[in-house]
């Protein structure tokens, strides 16, 4: 009819807009300037080929294929619990590079060195995200392993990345088994000889394992207390000094290291047995 | 309330407990109505209910409330959920095979989609939300820490980290060679195996459980019944001489429980035959060593000529079968070494001290 513009209950008048445009330049000024451009070279996608190029174009992303199935792409499907594994992996390599600065693993320092993290460091959650995060990873890899089961994703053609996968399990368990020693407080080092009084069982490499006995030359017992499995994997004949540096060693670099690149050979076989698996 | 408690202290006990999770297993399994939504529900609040009533009990609360346990009831209770999770699916899948339409997966299998910004946002916004819950979880409960180190002073009970109490629950039953080396070994190979040995086609790639019936069930009693419900026994029911010990009783460190445990040779030869144990190894054990052969070496044979059996075995082929099962019936040494131990007060099969070669 021409009359004048009735601003309406409830709409928004020109000029409480502003702040929103304003936004809108800012944002426009960050994501066209030289710096942005340089690092992200796709900028926010818009079209499917844009899409496209940032998973291609980005070190992370490129994990991923460009396109996923939408089956696969379903929370109740995946339960998000390989991811989650491997999250919290990054999350103790992260929290565990920063507990190694102050950690020292002497049977002089170790204990006394958690107290001082526990009151004096800075941000003192680290070790608690460190073990927290550490118990839940067991739980997660254990969900990941029941939700592959569950679907049979382990069948033809991913029968080798289950075992990867397994191998990886293995590897998830003797990481936080090392790193239960590495308080050096009562619970640590009773844990450590439940468990490592196992490896004197070992049948023929344990001293009171069966046919230990067997191996001798001449004699000579080979498999005594003082050369066994236990001794190889303790460092000694009860836990000590020597146990807690071996065990360092293996949390820190040694398991890692291995972990690092089975979780590599796993997720390039996850994108080259197909993707997350489906029905065929 | 007391008299409810004892009696659930008395349920709790290994023997009972045990037989009575199998039961539950496979009512659970094979009943459909529990793996719906409703179902789902009403687990989930009686669980809770249960639990948090039982929190008012100061011994359950001592041993539930440890901060490196407090894991271990989050993992009851997700895989509880996830076990629901998975057969719900798995039922509704077969509702539509049976019906002749496609699985839920397949509908959307062809269906591709950009990975920006779908999975990318869920996968952000799962990693956010994770460490939100991870640095709660660590502020308001602290790492454990206690004294120092003190290799002539022992705890009691010493327990291993909270994964390999399973384990260490099944040194009750088998000696270190068996429980904390043979054993776990034959558990990563036969999951390792798993694959090569089920030669079954169907339920690649989505839920059901009509089409993988025998996989599934042995899975879940493997990862169910023996490995989760053994961890749960191994931290929140062993106290102090690794003595068992209901979840509303006190960890009393005087219990004592009689310890008559006799071995298969002395049922035989003392009570049984009155005779006397032979002096030589081979002849005191003979019994012992004929009955695991029977069971580990000739079983596996019968099984392939009985009629239940036959038919995988033409499926799988020998290799194949006589893998799956030897696997399977070292798996199964562990209830029936129980139940033996239940009911005879058996210790061991085979007492070959001489080679520390005890079953």
């Amino acid at each position: 009819m021409g009359g004048p513009r009735v601003v309406r209950r409830g709409q928004l008048r020109p000029r409480e807009r502003t702040p929103n445009i304003m936004l809108k330049k800012i944002q426009k000024s960050v994501t066209q300037s030289q710096v942005w451009k340089s690092i992200f070279r796709v900028g926010i996608p818009t079209d499917n080929r844009k899409r496209a190029l940032a998973m291609l174009g980005n070190v992370v992303l490129h994990l991923h294929p460009i396109k996923v199935k939408k089956s696969g792409l379903r929370m109740s499907y995946t339960w998000c619990m390989g991811g989650t594994a491997f999250f919290l992996f990054l999350v103790e390599t992260i929290t565990g590079l920063l507990l190694m600065f102050y950690y020292r693993p002497t049977v002089e320092y170790a204990y006394f060195d958690m107290v001082d993290l526990r009151e004096a460091a800075a941000f003192g959650i680290m070790r608690e995200l460190h073990r927290w995060g550490a118990h839940l990873m067991v739980i997660a890899v254990w969900l990941h392993m029941f939700r592959v089961f569950m679907t049979g994703s382990y069948k033809p053609p991913r029968e080798f990345n289950w075992n990867v996968g397994v191998v990886l399990l293995v590897l998830t368990l003797l990481l936080s088994f090392t790193g239960y020693l590495l308080p050096w407080d009562q619970l640590a080092i009773w844990a450590i000889t439940v468990g490592s009084n196992m490896a004197r069982a070992t049948p023929f490499v344990g001293t009171e394992g069966p046919g230990s006995a067997l191996l001798q030359l001449g004699g000579t017992k080979l498999i005594h207390v003082g050369s066994d499995a236990r001794f190889a994997l303790i460092a000694g004949r009860t836990i000590g000094g020597g146990t807690l540096i071996r065990f360092y060693v293996l949390h820190c670099v040694g398991i890692p290291f291995v972990a690092a690149f089975l979780i590599a050979v796993h997720f390039w076989r996850v994108r080259k047995d197909g993707g997350i698996s489906g029905p065929v | 309330m007391d008299a409810i408690k004892d009696l659930i202290n008395y349920l709790s006990y290994p023997k009972w407990s045990f037989t009575l999770s199998l039961v539950v297993f496979f009512v659970l399994l094979w009943s459909k109505r529990l793996w719906t939504r409703s179902g789902g529900l009403i687990m989930f609040v009686v669980s809770v209910l249960a639990f948090c009533l039982s929190l008012l009990d100061p011994n359950f609360r001592s041993v539930v409330a440890k901060p490196d346990n407090v894991p271990i009831v989050m993992m009851v209770f997700l895989v509880g959920y996830f076990l629901w999770l998975a057969l719900y699916k798995a039922h509704r899948n077969d509702e539509l095979i049976e019906r002749g339409e496609p699985t839920f997966e397949k509908s959307e299998v062809e269906d591709k989609i950009f990975t920006w910004p779908d999975l990318v946002f869920i996968e952000f916004i799962c990693m956010i939300l994770l460490m939100i819950g991870l640095v709660i979880w660590s502020i308001v409960l602290q790492a454990p820490l206690e004294e120092p180190a003190n290799p002539s002073v022992a705890p009691n009970p010493s327990k291993a980290p909270w994964y390999f109490l399973g384990l260490q629950e099944m040194l009750v039953y088998f000696d270190p060679w068996m429980a904390g080396v043979v054993l776990p070994g034959l558990i990563i190979v036969g999951l390792m195996a798993i694959p090569y040995i089920d030669t079954n086609p169907k339920g690649n790639g989505y839920y059901t459980f009509k089409e993988r019936k025998t996989e599934i069930s042995l899975f879940l009693f493997g990862f169910l019944v023996l490995w989760c419900q053994m961890i749960v026994i191994g931290t929140f029911l062993r106290g102090p001489n690794w003595n068992f010990f209901g979840p509303f009783e006190f960890w009393d460190t005087e219990k004592i429980e009689p310890l008559v445990n006799v071995d298969l040779s002395e049922i035989i030869w003392i009570k049984v035959l009155g005779v006397g144990l032979p002096s030589h190894w081979f002849f005191r054990e003979i019994f012992g060593i004929v009955l695991l052969s029977l069971y580990l070496l000739v079983l596996p044979v019968v099984l392939s000529k009985t009629r239940g059996f036959k038919r995988y075995y033409g499926k799988m082929g020998p290799s194949r079968f006589y893998i799956g099962v030897s696997l399977f019936l070292v798996m199964m040494l562990l209830p029936i070494k129980m139940y033996f131990r239940w009911a005879l007060n058996l210790k061991y099969f085979i007492h070959i001290q001489e080679f520390f070669f005890n079953v």
